[in-house]
């Protein structure tokens, strides 16, 4: 099972970024190797309008099975829907504690969008 | 002739410029109120009845029997306003700028355009004045197609002015395109002063002449003066800070109306704009360009370096 969580930095124990379309990067991590890579955002960091679908876009093409944020707004969530990727949001300060949350499965799914979109 | 009424950030009494030199202009005139996400000039000019129009821009509508998620509508679109990650595409109406790209490259021709109202434009006439407003729907992020359609109203011949969106980004250079000249109102404070210099930048960029009114003269400084004095550009008019037409305004009362004495300070700045325009004119000449038409004329830069030097052209036959 793969993973994308946002971050700003480029290791598990770098910090979460709360933003699901303006983040950084992606942690694209492998529950069962352990093994991550990482995605790159920053083109998306400047776009003015649909940054969550493309980030949306990109994890979907990355073939991952759920994303971890801080929160996600209503296009990118329907994206993700659509290709099946579920959204676990979380307010964990770094990766490392956003992934052993969801190896304990205290993670909470988000059922929707939690954020408007930004204009 | 196309006269835009435009300012820096909102607030600052632009609507009210624009609804006092319609009402003083003294022959028949439209009023295009193009700040569409906060139209209000209705509020000063309050006609009996209004005819209402429903404003539409094609979006595109998916066949999902024909679609076989190869993807290339979403890989053209630009705007990410149709997204096919690795499905058959979702389509984000609010993101679609409606070039028909996608219907155009579907192989499947699964993709069909179909209308979405984005807002509806009212159109009145009060005391020779045709006032033209903009509505945009609540919930509807793109105010310029909406803007345009307020400006395709705009007559061939005559007098029209155009109340301007706040502010210096998109929908205000879509509203302000094409004018002849560019009318820009501001408080003689610092905060004026620093909205006026960006919007003097825009303008400039867009080459077109322009002229400051000053508002609410009597509070803050006079840096605002000496900007102008600075970079050429005539100071059209001022409006005294005088309590009466902040009572009027709360009523909804255009000053002209409330207190007739103001009439001919409106009146004066009528002919100082049209000087402006004409300054214009005189300054294109001989180029072989109309620059009127549809409202939606794209202007080149008179002197692409400098806007200012444009303005300096058109100072040359502005007194004020
Ligand atoms: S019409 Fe243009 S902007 Fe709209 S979805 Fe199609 S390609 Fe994108
Ligand atoms: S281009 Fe046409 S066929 Fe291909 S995914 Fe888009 S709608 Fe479907």
């Amino acid at each position: 099972m793969k993973l994308a969580i946002t971050t700003s930095g480029e290791t598990v124990d770098a910090a979460l970024d709360s933003r699901f379309g303006r983040a950084p990067k992606f942690l694209i991590y492998d529950v069962e190797s352990g093994a991550f890579t990482l995605l790159d955002n920053a083109q998306n960091l400047q776009a003015a309008q649909g940054a969550g679908v493309q980030a949306a876009e990109h994890v979907a093409r990355a073939g991952v099975d759920a994303v971890i944020t801080g929160h996600c707004g209503p296009k990118a969530f329907r994206v993700l829907s659509a290709v099946g990727i579920k959204v676990y949001t979380t307010d964990l300060p770094t990766v490392a504690a956003a992934l052993a949350a969801f190896k304990a499965g205290s993670l909470s799914q988000a059922e929707g969008a939690d954020v408007e979109g930004h204009w | 002739m196309i006269i835009a009424i435009a300012s820096g950030k909102g607030g600052t009494g632009k609507t009210t410029v624009a609804v006092n030199l319609a009402l003083a202009w003294g022959a028949p005139v439209w009023l295009l109120d193009c700040d569409v996400e906060e139209p209000n000039a209705h509020l000063f000019l309050r006609a009996d009845s209004a005819q209402q129009e429903i404003i539409t821009v094609p979006v595109p509508q998916v066949d999902m029997a024909r679609c076989d998620a190869c993807g290339e509508c979403s890989r053209f679109c630009v705007y990410h306003a149709i997204v096919a990650p690795g499905t058959k595409p979702l389509v984000f109406r609010e993101l679609c700028h409606s070039c028909g790209g996608c219907a155009r490259v579907c192989p499947r021709g699964a993709i069909t355009e179909v209308a979405r109202r984005i807002g509806v434009i009212e159109t009145s006439e009060v005391e020779g004045v045709t006032l033209v407003g903009g509505h945009l729907d609540v919930g509807v992020a793109m105010s310029p197609p909406l803007i345009r359609a307020v400006k395709a109203r705009i007559p061939h011949d005559g007098v029209a002015l155009l109340d301007a969106p706040p502010g210096t980004s998109c929908p205000v250079i879509t509203a302000i395109r094409g004018a002849d000249a560019v009318v820009l109102v501001t408080e003689p404070t610092p905060f004026g002063l620093h909205d006026l210099t960006l919007a003097v930048q825009m303008v400039g960029a867009l080459g077109l002449p322009m002229g400051v009114v000053v508002n609410r003269v009597g509070i803050g400084d006079n840096r605002v003066h000496a900007f102008c004095a600075a970079h050429h550009i005539p100071v059209l008019q001022e409006i005294p800070d005088d309590r009466r037409i902040a009572e009027a305004y709360s009523q909804g009362i255009p000053i002209v109306e409330a207190l007739p004495e103001y009439r001919a300070l409106f009146r004066q700045l009528a002919e100082s704009v049209t000087a402006l325009c004409a300054a214009r004119r005189f300054v294109t000449q001989g180029d072989g360009h109309e620059h009127r038409g549809g409202g939606e004329t794209e202007l080149r830069p008179l002197n692409p370096a400098t806007g200012a030097s444009t303005t300096e052209g058109a100072n040359a036959n502005v007194r004020v």
